[in-house]
């Protein structure tokens, strides 16, 4: 080892990073996410390896090959659903992770570049679960990606252009498949694993928050170890390992039993080939885009002379940053939910429920009513953000204790 | 050479900025130099492009009152090929109360010769590019209800592809450039100024649907 040391900082890296790396003893059960993100993230690059290994990218060949690796390849099924069953099992710990966050008040300071670097891995995922949306060349994978690429068509004066070029194409084809399964393969993993990397480089360097918004890094004994600290290995592998069970346990559950969990995972249309001609009827992205789908379709009123499709983009892409302002956004004394006043709360819990109302307006045809709601959810949504350097400010507050509880 | 470091240092300070300037603009314009191999490759390759060639469609087989079935697709999208009947003409002039854009003046995507009522060449055949001008799905034809319906968001278009009030596609339907080669042929994707340069050419370059 000690040959080793002289030339790697391998013992180094491990005290640093593991043994004596402290983390807060009062972590609970929110703070298990994201360890299970970067579970989920090796599972998929597992799967995703050995899906490209029997995978066809051209519009000829790729429905059939995924059809190819779910009923001719061996255990090709277990490996396609546990991808697929992945997708979304990264967007929901990655969103649980992020709700986390806007709990204890973890995007403050110090860590609001751990913060800003998780929203670019949110903005990433998001944009590699697109790219591989389309990859099975389904139908829905089709006319999901000719409706998101036409959002770009909503651009002021080279919309058009933009949109041509992001096809290749005049319309979704074969060219169009083919660069999104480069993106999807080598372009974005590379940048998630590079970005899920300094994410955790910054949160070493600043240590973890905790329940009650406090840094342990205050009290410190003779030796500089924080008194409230407990060393991440094996204290805290040990608790996401066991997490980790939990979770591939409901996990496997999903992939054996409801792989398609009722066409929220894997949509019904997309069960048939690619049909240019051939629109299905309710067009939906996959449910962890829904919410912001839903908030896009609200925006029916054209502003300033500039078109309603075009407000539509703007309203989804600024719902989709706006967390990012959250660490300037928020001036309240205290970081922790369990301090905070009631405004805070109250307005924490309202964003919530309109999120997840939007989340499944996303899914269904919209009506007069729906757009109606669609609109009032999509102002709550904005509102816990715009209003909160003020509702931080003016609510009473209560004093959290010096050590952790 | 270390004895003299201070001295270059400060003596040649300008020299040495302007060194640094000049270097880092190079690299700057080499680097959008090298940039525009990635940008252009996506844009459509010359394979996409021929793909996008014209399309000659047999209409002798549309009654008034229907449209062509199977669609015929132009660089890929569907094209609604539709026969009206003199009621149908009659209700394009008349019935304009609740479309948005009843002249078609907001919309430049559709050619000269569109610009009128029924927007098309002969009022009793319409040709419209199929795709909902909000997010891009394609609207069905509904021939009780004389009008399209988009499935996706509730987009209604008339008979002559022009948007209703209050839906969120914003444009009317596109026209495709259009010409009619004979009383039972159209050819979609060539203006009648260019016909005889694309039908002259081999016929490679035009498709038959």
């Amino acid at each position: 080892m000690a040959w080793v040391d002289e030339r790697f900082p391998l013992t180094r890296a491990m005290e640093d990073h593991a043994t004596k790396y402290y983390a807060p003893k009062n972590v609970n059960f929110w703070y298990l996410f994201g360890a299970l993100s970067l579970v989920v993230l090796v599972m998929q690059l597992l799967t995703g390896l050995w899906l490209t290994m029997s995978y066809v990218p051209s519009a000829e060949g790729a429905f059939a090959s995924v059809e190819y690796i779910m009923r001719d390849v061996e255990h090709g099924d277990l490996i396609r659903l546990a991808h697929s069953t992945g997708a979304s099992a990264f967007f929901a710990v990655v969103y649980l992770h992020m709700f986390r966050a806007l709990a204890y008040g973890s995007y403050r300071k110090p860590r609001e570049l751990i913060w800003l670097i998780g929203m670019a891995i949110y903005l990433v995922l998001m944009a590699e679960g697109f790219f591989g949306y389309l990859l099975p060349w389904g139908n829905m994978s089709y006319w999901a990606g000719q409706v998101i690429v036409s959002l770009v068509g909503a651009i002021p004066f080279f919309g058009a252009d933009l949109m041509e070029w992001v096809r290749g194409d005049y319309g979704i084809s074969d060219i169009t498949l083919n660069r999104f399964f480069a993106l999807h393969v080598v372009a974005l993993p590379i940048a998630l694993i590079g970005l899920v990397f300094v994410h955790i480089v910054a949160l070493h360097h600043v240590g973890s928050n905790n329940p009650d918004g406090i840094e342990i890094k205050d009290h410190k004994d003779d030796k500089g170890v924080p008194l409230d600290g407990i060393p991440f290995h094996p204290y805290c592998t040990v608790h996401d390992f066991q997490a980790t069970v939990a979770f591939l346990f409901i996990f496997c559950a999903i992939m054996f039993f409801a792989p398609e969990m009722f066409g929220y995972f894997l949509e019904k249309p997309n069960f048939e080939q690619a049909d240019p001609l051939k629109t299905p009827d309710v067009i939906a992205p996959v449910w962890y885009y829904t919410p912001f789908y839903s908030m896009l379709r609200a925006t029916t009123f054209p502003m300033f002379g500039l078109a309603a499709k075009f407000w539509g983009l703007v309203v989804m892409g600024s719902a989709i940053l706006m967390p990012a302002m959250l660490p300037w956004l928020d001036r309240s004394p205290v970081k922790s939910m369990r301090y905070k006043g009631l405004a805070s709360k109250i307005m924490l819990a309202f964003m919530l429920v309109s999120f997840f109302i939007l989340g499944y307006l996303g899914t269904i045809h919209t009506t007069d009513l729906t757009t109606a709601i669609a609109q009032v959810c999509t102002l709550i949504y904005f509102a816990y953000f715009v209003l909160m350097p003020w509702y931080t400010r003016v609510e009473r507050t209560k004093t959290p204790p010096e050590r952790v509880t | 050479m270390s004895n003299d470091k201070d001295a270059t240092s400060v003596e040649n300070k300008g020299r040495r900025y302007f060194l640094i300037g000049m270097t880092s603009a190079a690299s700057v314009a080499g680097a959008i130099g090298a940039a525009v191999p990635f940008v252009k490759s996506w844009t459509p390759s010359a394979k996409a492009r021929s793909a996008g060639a014209p399309k000659i469609c047999d209409i002798s087989r549309i009654r008034a009152g229907e449209m062509l079935q199977p669609m015929p697709a132009w660089r890929g999208k569907p094209c609604f090929i539709v026969g009206r009947t003199p009621e149908d003409i009659e209700r394009l002039q008349t019935e304009q109360g609740d479309l948005a854009d009843a002249a078609s003046e907001k919309l430049d995507r559709q050619p000269a010769y569109a610009r009128n009522p029924w927007r098309s060449r002969r009022p009793e055949l319409g040709v419209y590019i199929g795709i909902c001008t909000h997010l891009g799905c394609s609207p069905k034809h509904r021939p009780e209800e004389g009008d399209f319906y988009c499935p996706c968001h509730g987009s209604r278009f008339d008979l002559a592809g022009r948007v209703v009030k209050g839906v969120p596609a914003p444009d009317n339907l596109d026209v495709p450039p259009y010409s009619y080669l004979s009383d039972t042929e159209i050819i979609i994707g060539v203006d009648e100024e260019d016909l005889a340069a694309a039908t002259d050419s081999d016929d490679s370059s035009t498709e038959r649907a």
